[in-house]
């Protein structure tokens, strides 16, 4: 799963989708993710800086991930590798 | 150093209202010109139009006959104009108005004016009243619409179409209606001020977009700009907007301008539904009252539209700034009482 390319996130934490003109707002954790995938970082990479720093749990992470990426592929702002 | 030209260029639309003309954002481009200098000419049709005060962007203002008192009274009171001013060109930036003018291109241009219109087929053909048949022409999804011209026909709304409804006048003013008793209503309210026919169109739930743009009559975009309605008034005007890199409305706007060579500015409506389908609302004939964001994103479209009157070779805009907003507000003017006496009486200021 990839973050489309086109989609820009500020350091406070809005995205914006220029294709559609669609703004939303996510916390410092929501935007930490989008920059992972920015960087193209898989989700076991991903999961290894999460779970590192904020000391979770593999399973809290994992229903996490899928619940976030859910909801951004709703909104259009994910494409499959 | 090569010297500016100097234009004198007429411009309507000074209403800027809760649902405003555009002339006023129009002007601002004008104003903001790299190509020439240029004299405004307000052409006012009410003595309270806000344009007629701003000083700073309308050089003098004029007062002009309706639409609906012909072409020969508009003509006469554009020649005294044009003994006063030598207009070079003139901006009509009302629906109503591009009937008479487009009517009157040729005589404007034997006096030296120059305006860059729709012509009449293309005007017709994109009409409110003609869309469904439109869409079908070009290939292009327009919602199912229906053109009524008595109240009593209105009773068989529900034979051809499930509420909620949207009943159009033929120029302005739309309202949703959920029942026959709404869409009765409406019916009354929009003959009143706009006349016969009404169009009462299928309601597509959706997300509005725009797109603005500016084509030279011979099938080529010159220019185009994308927009996202993100703050929409109760007239379902946007107070607020986000310029936007959509290819495929980018596309449908190539279609629209290739397919009918479209002359001048233009404004398309369009409602994007839950499976992400564009469906066109309206064509607008001429420049909406958003066109000062094209400018803010690098498209100077009234400016084109003013070289391409004169003749002159445009290049066309290849790109525009995503993610620029604007923002609309309303302002108070302090006007003194001899500047309204002033334009109520004498019909100029």
């Amino acid at each position: 799963m990839k973050i489309k390319k086109s989609i820009a996130v500020s350091a406070s934490g809005l995205i914006f989708n220029p294709d559609t003109g669609e703004s939303f707002t996510v916390n410092p954790m929501g935007a930490e993710i989008i920059n992972y995938l920015k960087e193209d970082k898989s989700q076991q990479e991903i999961a290894t800086h999460v779970i590192e720093k904020y000391n979770v749990d593999t399973s809290s992470f994992e229903k996490d991930y899928e619940d976030y990426i859910g909801l951004l592929s709703n909104y259009s702002l994910v494409e499959n590798d | 150093m090569i010297e500016k030209k100097h234009l004198t260029i007429a411009v309507s639309g000074l209403n800027a209202i809760d649902s405003p003309g555009p002339g006023v954002a129009v002007i601002r481009a004008l104003k903001e010109a790299v190509s020439f200098d240029c004299r405004i000419i307000g052409l006012a049709y009410e003595s309270l139009e806000p344009g007629i005060f701003m000083h700073d962007l309308v050089d003098k203002t004029y007062q002009i006959p309706y639409p609906s008192s012909g072409t020969d009274s508009i003509m006469e009171r554009l020649e005294y104009i044009h003994a006063q001013e030598k207009l070079d060109v003139i901006i009509p930036n009302f629906d109503s108005e591009l009937y008479p003018f487009i009517r009157l291109e040729q005589r404007l241009k034997d006096m030296g004016i120059h305006t860059f219109l729709p012509t009449m087929e293309q005007f017709e053909e994109r009409h409110k009243v003609n869309l469904e048949a439109f869409g079908k022409k070009y290939g292009i999804k327009v919602p199912k619409g229906k053109v009524y011209h008595d109240l009593s026909s209105i009773h068989a709304i529900s034979k051809d179409f499930q509420y909620p409804v949207l009943v159009k006048g033929k120029y302005y003013d739309a309202y949703i209606a959920y029942n026959v008793d709404q869409a009765k209503t409406y019916f009354n309210k929009i003959t009143a001020k706009w006349g016969t026919p009404v169009i009462v169109q299928e309601f597509v739930h959706g997300t509005e977009f725009n797109v603005t743009g500016l084509g030279d009559g011979l099938g080529n975009i010159i220019a185009a700009v994308p927009m996202r309605k993100q703050y929409i008034t109760d007239k379902g005007k946007a107070w607020g907007g986000i310029s936007i890199a959509d290819l495929r409305m980018l596309e449908l706007t190539e279609r629209f301008i290739s397919q009918t060579k479209w002359r001048g500015g233009f404004e398309l409506e369009l409602m994007k539904d839950k499976n992400n389908d564009f469906y066109l609302l309206e064509i607008n004939p001429r420049m909406p009252a958003w066109i000062y964001l094209a400018v803010g994103v690098g498209q100077n479209i009234p400016e084109a539209l003013v070289l391409m009157a004169l003749g002159e070779k445009v290049l066309p805009f290849t790109e525009y700034k995503v993610g620029k907003m604007f923002v609309r507000y309303a302002w108070d003017m302090i006007v003194d009482i001899e500047e309204f006496q002033q334009i109520s009486t004498h019909g100029e200021l």
